[in-house]
């Protein structure tokens, strides 16, 4: 285990940011802290860079007790929302900057720094200051800063998080590369669960200053652990009194096997699916479903029309609580 | 103007300009590195978390801000000797300039220090540094850019603010220009001409700010 939390408290005033918090992370895994805004994640994650100090519970890093060391003893390297680049030096001094503090000599700190710089692809812009270059391009050169020392463990607090969406998923397919490339132990922050199964060997969802589950994205996705896990991870929909994933409800244009009999009362189409939204003739409870353009071209749906529904995957419904 | 006037003018130049270069310029430009040293230490002590640290600086700002400057100045030099301790005018105005910029410079470089934000503590620790590496080389120099303006105006002050030597016999402008209106009576005259020379020093501090302003703007660019 390269990271190794157990029994963590953490309060601030009255508010229980971790309740009684304990995770394993696997060396060379890309794990992810996924859950919504104060659920406690990030607090976990500056716990763990040695930013924040727990009430009680330990930190063990590469089997060291780290509970209370200071973060420069810690060996991470941790990457901020919003970048925190040191303004008033160059790109090339904010990477090197690591490496000079621990007395290297200039030609390896040159050649390292390039190295890392050329892997980020900012190799151009080595002489620019921070307020030269655009959001991602700074959290670029966060990310290089923050590798340069080469730590063990690599933190990230929602670094895509201050990103328009068309740099986020760049940068988040180009972090996934990173990461196979260099394959350091990394844990990111996010509130965004598509980022999470998108990227993440293994996902743990907090959420109330607890875990609610840990698993492979897929896992999570297909066996959540409980009525939060499903909702937050994806869509969800309500039939017979069960949550459902609306795209894993089948449409029949007539009555089937164990299926119920509802209306469409709204169609919307939104890019390449369909929203049909529903009501069932029994229960009247009203679900919606996902489809393709061509499965709602085949059914001939419209508002008004009757249609059979099912679920076509049964396991991951839940009763609702 | 009659013809003495000018003269009068012409020839107190010389020696205005004398009290100006051995007087007020060293007493300010020493006062000032002193103070700033000074106030960078209490500073630093206002922002400890050791209470009685903070609570001795927050003591010193308090009196020295609470206090007249031409006091502070009268108790190190007239007070000062009924206690045993006789120090000569110069080191005693050097004294009393330091502490007071002192008191007043604290408070301006403890909000600047609180003005960057503490992701850049919590980045230079990441990367490796202490206390005292992250304060030099990364809170200090950002901080700099957002005191230049107020630690100006202090300076500005205390230019002027050395003419109250004059009154523990510091040879520094305004007493020279005492001295030489004394025998004359010729005090509009001479006067105008300190006041002249206090407000050339204070526009060329003025020019200089602003051009120390542009020099750090890239440190606070976005």
């Amino acid at each position: 285990m390269s990271i190794s939390v157990s029994g963590i408290n953490k309060r601030f005033g009255d508010f229980v940011a971790l309740d009684n918090v304990s995770l394993e992370v696997p060396t060379g895994r890309l794990t992810a802290l996924l859950g919504p805004s104060g659920g406690g994640k990030s607090t976990l994650l500056r716990i763990i860079a040695g930013l924040e100090f727990p009430d009680t519970g330990s930190v063990e890093i590469e089997g060291v007790q780290a509970t209370w060391l200071p973060p420069q003893k810690r060996s991470v390297g941790f990457v901020f929302q919003h970048y925190a680049a040191f303004k008033h030096m160059t790109v090339f001094k904010n990477v090197a900057f690591g490496l000079e503090i621990r007395r290297k000599p200039r030609a390896e700190i040159r050649q390292r720094v390039m190295e890392l710089l050329e892997l980020v692809h900012l190799e151009q812009f080595a002489d620019r200051l921070p307020s030269q270059l655009s959001g991602g391009q700074r959290q670029r050169m966060a990310l290089a800063r923050a590798l340069a020392v080469q730590p063990e463990v690599l933190l990230l607090d929602e670094p895509f998080g201050a990103l328009d969406a068309q740099v986020r998923k760049e940068l988040r397919d180009w972090l996934r590369n990173l990461h196979d490339e260099m394959n350091v132990t990394t844990i990111f922050v996010t509130h965004d669960q598509e980022e999470a199964l998108e990227v993440s060997d293994e996902i743990v969802v907090i959420n109330g200053g607890r875990i609610e589950q840990v698993g492979a994205p897929a896992d999570l996705y297909d066996r959540p652990a409980n009525d939060f896990v499903m909702k937050f991870l994806g869509p969800v929909t309500t039939l017979d009194g069960q949550l459902v994933r609306p795209h894993d409800i089948e449409l029949l244009a007539a009555p089937g096997q164990e299926a119920i009999e509802a209306t469409v009362t709204r169609l919307t189409r939104v890019g390449f699916e369909v929203r049909a939204e529903l009501r069932t003739s029994k229960g009247g409870s009203e679900p919606w479903v996902q489809l393709t353009r061509i499965q709602a071209q085949e059914l001939d749906l419209e508002p008004g029309r009757s249609v059979w529904l099912r679920t076509t995957h049964a396991p991951k419904t839940l009763a609702v609580s | 103007m009659d013809q003495s006037t000018v003269e009068l003018i012409r020839s107190s130049l010389g020696p205005l300009l004398e009290g100006m270069v051995k007087g007020t310029i060293p007493l300010t430009a020493i006062s000032f590195v002193l103070g700033l040293l000074l106030a960078l230490v209490v500073a630093l002590m206002r922002l400890s978390p050791i209470w009685p640290v903070s609570a001795i600086a927050r003591f010193y700002v308090s009196v020295i801000r609470g206090t007249p400057l031409l006091v502070q100045l009268f108790i190190i030099f007239y007070g000062l000797p009924s206690l045993g301790a006789t120090i000569d005018p110069w080191p005693s105005a050097v004294l009393a300039f330091t502490l007071n910029v002192g008191g007043y410079a604290s408070e301006i470089i403890r909000a600047a220090i609180i003005s960057v934000p503490r992701g850049q503590w919590e980045a230079a620790q990441t990367v490796g540094m202490n206390y005292p590496t992250t304060l030099r080389r990364i809170i200090l120099p950002q901080a700099a850019r957002v005191s230049v303006p107020p630690l100006s105006n202090t300076l500005i002050s205390l230019v002027k603010d050395t003419s109250l030597a004059s009154t523990i016999l510091v040879t520094e402008t305004f007493r020279k220009a005492q001295e030489l209106a004394g025998p004359t009576f010729e005090f509009f005259t001479l006067y105008m001409v300190a006041a002249a020379y206090y407000w050339a020093v204070c526009l060329v501090l003025s020019f200089a700010q602003s051009r120390l302003e542009t020099r750090l703007d890239r440190y606070v660019a976005s």
